[in-house]
């Protein structure tokens, strides 16, 4: 191949040939799984969201609405559950920075009543084996049917009633951070959705 | 012929095998092979990745100028990778997550483009083609085996099937970084004893 003459133009015309057609190739493949990339993710946000609330038959998916904290600062979207037109439960998309590896997300159910339903970690970077227990039933049963209006929602060790999982306490309280965070703006929403509006 | 096809075929499964043996990719074979599942999804793309670059490229080296022979094997590449996330993300949703940031890093991965430069450029595509298979097998072995001897220490389960109850307490630390590498150590004693590397 290094026997033609080699001059800038041939170099130059090769590459440009390679990219037009990777371009096109890749422009092509992206409007094929558009939809199905967003069908893929959205479905599993609603798999999240089934997880933790009261059966439902409506799409809390599509009723989405975005909801505040009392302070205004922290914006969370919140998934209405229904079922025959009335709503049951909600779910609550809530975060918080203080987990072991940072940012950590979780799905929060709310039932009307204002306790907690149940909880999933959707994203984070807790420790495997240690701070990943948090999504694990032995930790989680301790929330359902958790009021937190009326009880300590804190571990042990700061004076609550929730047991960490051990040897990952920082996990266990990060958690806690982002149900009340979730509790927070849903009560917000609860008792001041008149006066918002 | 057919004895240099076999070859060319069965060489990167053992003898030459791009992990144990060379000793190429080491980013993702540390960082993923976290489980057996990951070892394997990952050993899979990267093998989809090897195969069709090989095939590409092979096809077409006559018409590259050897002067920009290394940015136009990295564009093909990174277009194959970047098919490959694409995919990934639409109809296995679950697997892209576990794997995260190491697909788009598929592109650098040294195997892809140590066969492209050794073997691509001066091989017929079915000859290419019978080396990817060859070196997309031993990766997708050696990632698989690996992540299962991290997930059994580590973990205690196999191919996320837990074979000890919820109070047992595994040796985590082959689940974390530094257990990659002890485990890849391991295997290596193993490997170089039968072949008897002095």
């Amino acid at each position: 191949m290094s026997k033609k003459k080699q001059t800038i133009l041939s170099p130059v015309i090769t590459l440009v040939t390679i990219s037009c057609l990777s371009a096109y190739i890749l422009g092509y493949v992206h409007e094929k799984t558009l939809e199905p990339i967003k069908a893929a993710k959205d479905n599993q946000e609603l798999q999240a969201i089934a997880e933790v609330v009261n059966e439902f038959d409506n799409n809390p998916f599509s009723e989405q609405m975005k909801i505040t904290t009392k302070n205004k600062k922290h914006k969370l979207t919140m998934y209405p559950a229904r079922k025959d037109g009335k709503l049951n439960s909600v779910a609550i998309k809530s975060y918080t920075n203080t987990g072991f590896g940072g940012r950590l997300e979780i799905m929060a159910g709310f039932n009307v009543d204002g306790s907690i339903k149940s909880f999933k970690v959707i994203s984070g970077h807790e420790t495997p084996g240690l701070g990943s227990k948090v999504d694990e039933p032995k930790f989680k049963e301790q929330f359902s049917g958790f009021y937190p209006a009326h009880q300590i929602m804190k571990v042990k060790q700061d004076g609550g009633e929730i047991d960490a999982v051990t040897a990952a306490t920082i996990s266990s309280r990060a958690v806690i951070k982002a149900l009340e965070r979730a509790y927070d703006a849903f009560s917000n929403f609860t008792t001041g959705n008149d006066a918002d509006d | 012929m057919i004895n240099a096809s076999i070859s060319n075929l069965t060489r990167g499964i053992f003898k030459e095998n791009p992990t144990f043996v060379m000793l190429l990719g080491m980013c993702p074979t540390l960082g993923v092979s976290t489980s057996a599942l990951n070892g394997l999804g990952m050993g899979l793309a990267t093998a989809f990745v090897l195969i069709m670059s090989n095939i590409g490229i092979s096809a077409v080296k006559r018409l590259i100028p050897d002067i920009v022979r290394i940015p136009s094997f990295i564009v093909i590449i990174a277009s194959f990778v970047t098919v490959i996330e694409m995919l990934m993300q639409a109809y296995m949703p679950s697997l892209y997550q576990a794997l995260g940031i190491y697909i788009p890093l598929i592109v650098v991965n040294c195997i892809i483009l140590g066969r492209a430069e050794a073997f691509a450029s001066k091989n017929s595509v079915w000859q290419s083609f019978l080396d990817a298979v060859g070196m997309g097998v031993g990766f997708t072995f050696a990632l698989t085996t690996l992540g299962a001897i991290r997930e059994i220490l580590g973990n205690g389960s196999i191919f996320g099937w837990s074979f000890v109850g919820e109070e047992a307490h595994p040796m985590l630390l082959f689940i974390m970084p530094p257990g990659a590498f002890l485990a890849l150590a391991g295997i290596i004693i193993v490997v170089n004893k039968i072949r008897g590397v002095k």
